[in-house]
């Protein structure tokens, strides 16, 4: 087995607050990322494969499937969005890195159209380069 | 415990099938495809596996696997036109993923002891590509 990872990037606005606590609470737990305008990351978005690759192309998958895949499932839908308002699961749950990678998670496991080899293996974001999430 | 030792090469290559036609190919590598090749500059990090020595403190001497590395893999492969100059890239299509099985193949003999194994192999094609084969059973 082999896994492959490839790496996309989008950039896309936030702001962290549930409606669940009080305002204060909110200033609270998420800090700065509670500002009311919200803000945004160049986030970095890893989407790894698993599979033995064909043996005679010698490779996993062609890399354009894999982009035409990611491209469709989850950039259109987040890239240069205000994630809150435009993406549908974040008018109700709060757009944390954790809640990002487990609707984008779901999403390429929903759509993966590949079968087994290559199977989905799991996703990897970077916020900043300092928050990495990883969900496999 | 696992160590992990980088190292870079830099080396051209084309990716493509004799058994396949102009489009097929296009369709599978990409650009990858071109029929005069290009390059890339590899990254290649080499992960040991073993438990550090009680008296030295350490699971390998990293001297030693940078060695083992410049002889397996950067004397031969960087700077080269890996599809004419490296063996078995002459009938086998070095794509990333053969690289890195190829690259295993050269480093696990020489860096089993009784107590370390090779634990992977990571092969960044680009800054947004890389792949990682643990050796066959994995």
């Amino acid at each position: 087995m082999i896994e492959l990872t490839r790496r996309y990037r989008f950039s896309a606005s936030h702001r962290l607050h549930t409606p669940v606590l009080t305002e204060a609470e909110n200033r609270e737990v998420y800090g700065k990322c509670n500002h009311p305008y919200g803000h945004g990351h160049d986030y970095i978005l890893e989407v790894r494969l698993r599979g033995k690759p064909d043996p005679q192309t010698g490779v996993l998958l062609p890399v354009a499937k894999l982009d035409q895949l990611v491209r469709q499932a989850v950039l259109d839908d987040y890239d240069h969005k205000f994630l809150n308002e435009e993406v549908a699961t974040f008018r109700t749950t709060p757009p944390t890195t954790e809640n990002l990678a487990a609707d984008i998670y779901r999403r390429l496991r929903q759509q993966w159209p590949f079968g087994e080899n290559p199977s989905f293996s799991g996703v990897r974001i970077f916020e900043t380069r300092r928050n990495v999430v990883e969900l496999q | 415990m696992k160590v992990t030792r980088r190292a870079e090469f830099s080396a051209s290559h084309i990716c493509s099938s004799p058994q396949l036609s102009p489009d097929e190919n296009r369709a599978i590598y990409g650009e990858g495809a071109n029929p005069h090749g290009h390059g890339h500059n590899y990254v290649l990090e080499v992960t040991v596996e073993g438990e550090p020595d009680p008296v030295t403190g350490m699971v390998m001497d990293l001297k030693h696997l940078k060695q083992v590395i410049q002889e397996e893999v950067i004397d031969p492969m960087d700077h080269r036109f890996l599809n004419r100059e490296v063996a078995p890239f002459d009938r086998v299509i070095p794509t990333a993923e053969n690289l890195a099985m190829e690259i295993w193949r050269r480093l696990a003999p020489r860096l089993a002891s009784d107590k370390t194994r090779l634990d992977c192999v990571r092969l960044f094609e680009t800054e947004d590509l890389y792949v990682e084969y643990r050796g066959e059973l994995a």
